[in-house]
């Protein structure tokens, strides 16, 4: 599996909040001390937030890595992360990046009403949808509403997961 | 048209198509064209007028026919990529809809569903040249013995594909909102609560029914671009309302007249035909279709002539009214204001989005105009015309 994140700061600044909900993919490495401990399904019910495993491995020196996708209110996420810190996890936070297949997409201009930062935006004088990567959040609305599926995230950029 | 000051025939336009003279321009075109010379010097200078208009529509599917198989066998239940089709037409003859969904597809169990594939998407994967897995199963007959069929079909292994629409091109659509106070997934796309948004579907002026609002030259028989190909208007589409309400320059100003379209398969592309998810409500296709108008006269002229301004459309509430046939509106907007992205509802500023692309249906009408200006497409006049509006025939 082709995991992989990016982390330098650039794209980390990009990140921004969208709309109430925030959903942020991390990378978490525990201390081998605490592998065996069910805190993910606390850190859900303490702080109310959703969580999807995307990515969990032991490495050979036990210590853990997971890449985690935590949604909720900001403030819930922030509270969750604080909780892990102090266990002991490190937390990075891996941005994800969205990117539209040119093939696939037929401008229609469906996305242009849900993005929330402009990113997708229609040209007045021609109604071509353009797609500037520079203003993209990566809140992903714009991946399920495509009709054709046409904007892609991936987490691929510098760097893979250690297995 | 007796009074007219200017008077060509089908004939005499594809006598200057064969010559190379004809004077072919789309549809946005002829806008500038009649507002600075009027529609008499227009219907003078132009031949034809191309449209076109590209978006997702409902009830479009394909007759297949997949060969006979040894020992024969006379299906009851087919499936092309676990996508169920209709088999109760003959023994190896099948209809597969745009709107189905896989029969394995979690549909709205996880609401709003995905709707990841469907009939749609198995008419462009068979045009993008993909292999389809075919299953069938069969009761068994004596002249039919064989019960169950599994094998890999691409387009060219078909002896028989015919795309079939019962119902396209709508001449004019709602503009979508929703007023009830929860997100909503429906055919016109993500409403947001309490009118946040808006979403619209046509191709305003380049759309071929704005374009001949009476179906004065769209009929039975219009040789057409559809889906990259060619093909045929062959009936009026189903739910066909030219009784809708009209703007004093002939287009409706409500859903109106519909399209029932035709043409081989095998002469089509999956770049003009693709499978659509609409989240919530489920698969459909985009259609790419593009109809040439003679310019008969200065009436032909003036009709395709149309602007975006001239053309309206009302304020539909999907939150409540429309799944309860609440016949109501919130008011009329053009497709200036709608293709400016921003309208007023209720008082209020509402962005909007499209589903239509201008882009393609852009494309379409130069690709028409391109084959026509290239003598390889002639017009065809209607057999038999469509139902018009009352004293408009
Ligand atoms: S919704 Fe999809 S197909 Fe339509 S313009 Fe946006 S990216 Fe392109
Ligand atoms: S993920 Fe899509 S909807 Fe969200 S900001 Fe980026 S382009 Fe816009």
């Amino acid at each position: 599996m082709g995991l992989a994140f990016v982390p330098d700061q650039e794209m980390l600044r990009r990140i921004r909040e969208v709309g109430a909900v925030y959903t942020r993919i991390y990378l978490l490495r525990f201390p081998k001390e605490i592998t065996d401990q069910p805190i993910i399904c606390q850190l859900a019910k303490q702080y109310d937030t959703e969580f999807n495993i995307l990515k969990a491995t032991i490495l050979p020196q036990h210590q853990g890595v997971m890449v985690l996708e935590l949604k909720g209110h900001k403030s819930n996420v922030n509270k969750g992360l604080k909780f892990l810190k102090g266990l002991g996890v490190k937390v990075e936070s891996l941005a994800t990046s969205i990117s539209r297949d040119e093939e696939k997409c037929y401008q229609c201009g469906a996305c242009t009403g849900i993005c929330p930062t402009g990113a997708l935006y229609i040209r007045r004088s021609d109604m071509a949808v353009l797609f500037v990567p520079e203003k993209c959040s990566g809140c992903g609305l714009c991946v399920t509403l495509c009709p054709v599926r046409a904007m892609e995230v991936s987490l691929d950029r510098n760097g893979t997961l250690p297995d | 048209m007796k009074d007219c000051k200017v008077n060509k025939t089908y004939e005499e336009i594809n006598a200057r198509i064969k010559a190379g003279e004809a004077v072919v321009v789309s549809a946005e075109e002829m806008v500038e064209i009649v507002r600075k010379n009027g529609p008499v010097e227009a219907a003078r200078r132009v031949d034809v007028v191309t449209t076109g208009t590209f978006s997702p529509m409902c009830s479009s599917g394909a007759f297949i026919n997949f060969g006979h198989t040894t020992p024969t066998l006379k299906a009851a239940s087919v499936w092309l990529n676990k996508v169920p089709a209709y088999a109760g037409l003959a023994a190896v003859d099948i209809f597969i809809g745009a709107t189905e969904p896989a029969e394995d597809d979690p549909l709205n169990k996880v609401y709003p569903g995905e709707f990841r594939y469907g009939g749609g998407h198995v008419i462009e994967d068979l045009l993008a040249g993909k292999k389809i897995l075919l299953e069938a199963k069969a009761y068994g007959t004596d002249c039919y013995p064989n019960r169950k069929v599994k094998m890999d079909v691409g387009l060219d292994d078909l002896p028989y594909a015919l795309l079939v629409n019962p119902r396209n091109c709508y001449q004019n659509y709602n503009c979508a909102i929703n007023l009830s106070d929860r997100t909503i997934y429906t055919y016109m796309g993500m409403l947001k609560p309490h009118g946040k948004n808006a979403t619209y579907c046509s191709a305003g002026e380049l759309s071929p029914l704005m374009n001949d609002p009476y179906y004065r030259t769209i009929g039975l028989g219009t040789r057409i671009f559809l889906g990259g190909g060619v093909g045929y208007v062959t009936w009026h589409g189903t739910q066909h309302n030219p009784a809708a309400l009209r703007s004093p320059g002939g287009t409706p100003t409500r859903p109106a007249g519909t399209l029932m379209v035709q043409g081989d398969l095998k002469t089509m592309s999956a770049r003009w035909l693709k499978g659509v998810s609409m989240q919530g409500y489920g698969t459909t296709m985009a259609v790419g279709v593009g109809i040439p108008i003679p310019i008969l006269n200065e009436e032909m002229a003036a009709y395709t002539g149309v602007s975006d301004a001239d053309i309206v459309t009302q304020v539909v509430d999907y939150g409540f009214d429309y799944a309860n046939r609440v016949s109501r509106n919130y008011g009329e907007v053009n497709y200036a204001q709608l293709k400016s992205g921003q309208i007023e509802v209720n008082g209020q500023k509402v962005p909007v989005a499209p589903l239509s692309s201008v882009v393609k249906a852009r494309e379409i009408a130069e690709i028409l105009k391109k084959w026509i200006l290239e003598r390889n497409f002639f017009l065809t006049a209607p057999v038999v015309p469509l139902p018009s509006a009352p004293g408009k025939k």
